[in-house]
Order: C-alpha cells, then structure tokens, then sequence
C-alpha cells in the first residue's frame, strides 16, 4: 500500500443539523485509484465533497474532525488554495459555457495567475493530451466549449481540473451521465491518470468501482461500513453489510 | 335529437369564447396600434425634416409659414442626463444585485429585492420631488439641474437594473459556480468574471430597458432638469429634454409646437422600439447560449 495522501480523521458533515455522514475515518493512498461505493444518500457525495471544502459553499452546511492532505488540516487553510491542490470533476459536464475550448482548460491558470502565453499554450496542450481529448480538438482548440459531445465534456472538464496542476483528483459520478462508449474512455483516462495523481472516486456502479478501483470504500446510512483492497472488499468482505450490498441483496 | 343539442351548445360556446378572446386581443392592441398611427401620421413629416434633430426649439407661431424644426436641444440633455443616470444606477444596481444573489448573507438578498420591487411601485413623481426637496433645502444652486435630475432618474432605473441582474444571475446554472470555486478561483473573480460574463446579455437588456423608461420619463424631471429650449451649457444648469418638450409642447396654443411635439412622440417612440427589438433579441441569444448545457 502507497503511503497516505489524504487522510480523514472522525469526520462528521451537517445539512442543518442532520448529519450527512457520520465519524468517518479514511485513509486514501498516494498516487492509486480509491472509489467510494454505496446505495443513492449513503453520504459518498457528501464525503467527497468535505475532500475540497465544496461542502461548506452550500448554505447552513457544517464540519467537524480532520482532512489531512500530507498531515496539514486543510480546514486551517485557506479554502481557495485546499481547492487549487484538490481538484474535483462533478456528475455532469460542466464547462464554461460562455468560453471556448482552450479558455476552458486554462481559466485556473488565467484566474489564478498571470502566465505568459506560451506558458499557458503548453499547460493547454499537456492537459488535453493527459484528458485524452488533445488529438480530437487540435483543429479546433478555439471552438466553443459546448459544441463537443457529452463525453468530450466531461473530459474537458477534466483537462480543466488538471491544468491546475493538482495533487489530488476527486471525481463525483464522473460517468452517470455518459454513454457506455464515453465511460469506457473516462475509465481508462483514470487508470492511466493515478501514475501522477492520487484520485477518490465516488461511484454507485459497483462493477465500474471494481474495474478501476485499486482500495474501494463502502458506505452505509453515512457511515463508513469497510475500506480496503479492491479485490479483497469484492472476494472476502469482512462485513455482512458490504456482503449483502455487493452480492445485490440490497441498494 | 338530445345529442345533437348538446353539440351545437358547445360550438356556439366555443364561437362565443373565440370572439371574447379575439375582442381583447384588439383592446389590448387597439391603444399601440393608434399610438404608433397617429404619431406617425401627425409627426412623420415633422420629423423627417431636415435640420429637426439639429435645432433649437421654435417661438411659438400660428401662421401656416412658421417653423416647426427644433428637438435639437432637449435629444442632447435626455441623452446626457440619461447618460448620468446609467453612469450611477448601471454599477450600483449591478452590484447590489450581485450582492443579493451571489453573497447569501442570510436575509439581505430577500431584504433588497424587497426594497427593489417597492421601489419600482414609487410613482416616479415623488421621487423626482424628494430628490428636489432635498436639495432645495442643503444646495439650492443645483437643485435645478442635470445632477438632480440624474440622480431623480437613476432612482427609477435602480431597481429595475437590480431585479433584471438578479434574474440573469439566476439563469446562470449553479454548476458554474461549483466548476469555478473547485478550480481554486476566488469568490469575487468567479462571480465577475465567469458568473456577471455569462449573464451579460440578460444584464445589458435590464440596463436598456432601464434607459428606455428614464428617456421616457417626464414627471421626476419637472422638479429636477426643469425646462429648457436652449443647448446644454452646464450640468449644473437646468437643461431640455425630450418628455417635458413634449408635454409643454403638445399643451401650447401655437400650431407650430404641437407639430413639433407630435414629431419628438415619434421620434421617442421610434427609439423605444428599436431598443425593445434589439434587447430581445439579446434575451433569445443567451437562451440559446445557455441551452447548451
């Protein structure tokens, strides 16, 4: 097992004052493929969203216990900056709308900075090539955002996230709404991404989790029932509940 | 026999219920159509006479000889006391909205859309006498002027560029938001520069709108702009306008300057079509836009 990159320590996350998810304690490992699973308002959402203090943008949201991304409590630092090193890709594609391909991918860097342009063109390119999406748009790097398919989207929005140049790469149910052809393309960008980053994936596919996931999380009524190994969470799940879920007796 | 019956009732209901509808449409028609007539009927040629939007306004005349040239001054002062007005209600409005839709803080988004729509009920009159009332009172010198009426303008149009702005930033899919804030952009340059840039078509139509009801507005100018014929000289000087020539204009007892009100009505309303036309057709554009996602 990699050494731990996100660590996350007896967390509890609140809508009001109902409580999402309950004293989760995780540990994600560096640079490998981690998947959360588990039925529709289990809390996984809700989990990774606390990865990057998204939760908190939601009025009348609240937090206790720990993040700990390389041992510092992102909850003492600035959100804006957790946010630059944890980079997040939602359920549906969702570009700039207003912006062309190439002021998609390098809005963090035009946002957040003031990169010449051969700096940004090269970051553009690199993060395009890294989405797999480079060789369908170099003819048209200027088009708008919106005129690629649903899938292409979805990959653009991922070249985004990456030109950021993050450490970390949360995907919310990055295939729900994708064909199976553009799912099978995302489920290889992530096999090929975890060479460089560390990604959490939430997922309600159970067999999605399955082809990608190298540890997967198994949540229950907002609780974190089992984490471990992939293969060993499917074959040999030490918990009745996680036995139940997989083998499709419930959810 | 019984059936048949029951049938012609219906169709004879349903004949009553079509003509019904159809009379309203021509009630509700009936006053644009006679306006946009008559105005052109009394004020084409007026108005497209030669030198009309370049001169000062004629003396009153009666003869059949006498001129009927003359809006010159009172385009220029709508044009820049309307100008002034968007040079305050534009930013101000635009922020105060942002700030009710973008910054939840709790209560105040609902406190000033709340303030925006009482505002909009305010009969222009009264602001127009508040603003003149204060200023008699505190710097009488200006309270006859370009900056009151302004500031009488900006009043009307203030609300009217907060409710629209909001509305635009509502049209803005709160995805964009999220997609903004995970990419570590901060909050106000999100909201400015992604979130504002998407919703500007909706904004500049609200702004234009705003424009056309202050050019159109008489009443909160009376107390403020006042009354003029002559060229703009000063902005702390009483000034002409388009409104008050035309209701001076149309109430004189020379045939020459109800001409030439007939002629502004003409002129103003040409001009309040042509902007309701443009800032439609911005309205369907950022539909289509936004459709993409």
């Amino acid at each position: 097992m990699n050494p731990t990159k996100l660590k996350v320590d007896h967390l509890t996350a609140y809508y009001s004052e109902k409580a999402a998810i309950t004293d989760v304690s995780i540990e994600f490992p560096e640079r490998a493929v981690s998947a959360i699973i588990g039925p529709s308002g289990c809390g996984k959402s809700t989990l990774i969203r606390c990865l990057n203090r998204m939760h908190e943008t939601v009025v009348r949201t609240r937090v206790e216990g720990q993040v700990l991304l390389d041992s510092e409590d992102i909850y003492q630092l600035d959100p804006v900056r957790v946010r630059r090193r944890i980079g997040m890709v939602f359920q549906k594609p969702n570009p700039f709308v207003t912006m062309s391909i190439y002021n998609n991918v390098s809005a963090a860097l035009r946002f957040n900075g003031r990169p010449s342009r051969e700096e940004t063109d090269r970051q553009v390119v690199r993060s395009l090539q890294q989405a797999a999406l480079w060789d369908e748009v170099k003819e048209r790097i200027d088009a708008p955002a919106v005129s690629l398919s649903g899938g292409q989207q979805q990959r653009l929005c991922i070249a985004r996230a990456l030109a950021a140049e993050p450490e970390v790469l949360l995907m919310d149910e990055p295939c729900s709404a994708l064909d199976p052809i553009a799912t099978a393309k995302i489920e290889d960008l992530i096999k090929q991404l975890k060479t460089e980053y560390t990604l959490v994936i939430v997922t309600h596919n159970m067999q999605q989790a399955a082809r990608v996931a190298d540890y997967t999380a198994f949540m229950y009524l907002g609780k974190l029932i089992e984490f471990g190994p992939t293969e060993e969470l499917f074959e040999r799940p030490k918990d009745s509940l996680t036995e139940a879920y997989i083998t499709g007796r419930f959810g | 026999m019984r059936k048949f019956d029951r049938y012609a009732r219906r169709k004879l209901l349903s004949r009553i219920i079509a003509v019904l509808t159809g009379l309203c449409v021509i009630a509700v028609l009936y006053p644009l159509v006679s306006i946009v007539y008559e105005s052109f009927a009394l004020g084409g040629a007026v108005l497209f006479q030669a030198q009309f939007l370049t001169t000062q306004a004629p003396n009153g005349c009666s003869v059949i000889a006498c001129q009927t040239v003359g809006i010159g001054p009172a385009v220029q002062g709508t044009l820049i006391v309307v100008g002034l007005a968007a040079g305050i209600s534009v930013p101000v409005g635009v922020l105060a909205a942002i700030f009710a839709s973008e910054y939840r803080v709790r209560g105040l988004g609902r406190a000033v859309s709340f303030t925006a729509d009482v505002l909009t009920g305010v009969p222009s009159i009264i602001m127009g006498a508040f603003i003149y009332g204060y200023f008699v009172i505190y710097d009488p010198q200006i309270a006859l002027s370009f900056y009151t009426g302004a500031l009488a303008l900006s009043a009307i149009m203030i609300p009217i560029v907060v409710r629209t702005t909001e509305e635009a930033l509502r049209v803005v899919p709160n995805s964009v938001r999220e997609a903004a804030m995970a990419l570590g952009i901060s909050k106000w340059k999100a909201t400015l520069r992604i979130v504002l840039v998407a919703s500007l078509p909706g904004v500049a139509t609200g702004v234009l709108l705003a424009v056309m009801r202050a050019a159109g507005e008489a009443a909160p100018l009376l107390f403020t702009l006042g009354y003029s014929t002559l060229w703009f000289t000063s902005l702390s000087h009483p000034g002409a306008n388009l409104p008050i020539l035309i209701y001076t204009f149309a109430l004189s007892e020379y045939s020459n300057q109800v001409k030439v009100a007939w002629g502004a009505t003409l002129f103003l309303l040409i001009l309040i079509l042509v902007v309701n036309v443009v800032s439609r057709l911005m309205i369907h554009r950022m539909r289509v836009r936004m459709g993409g996602i």
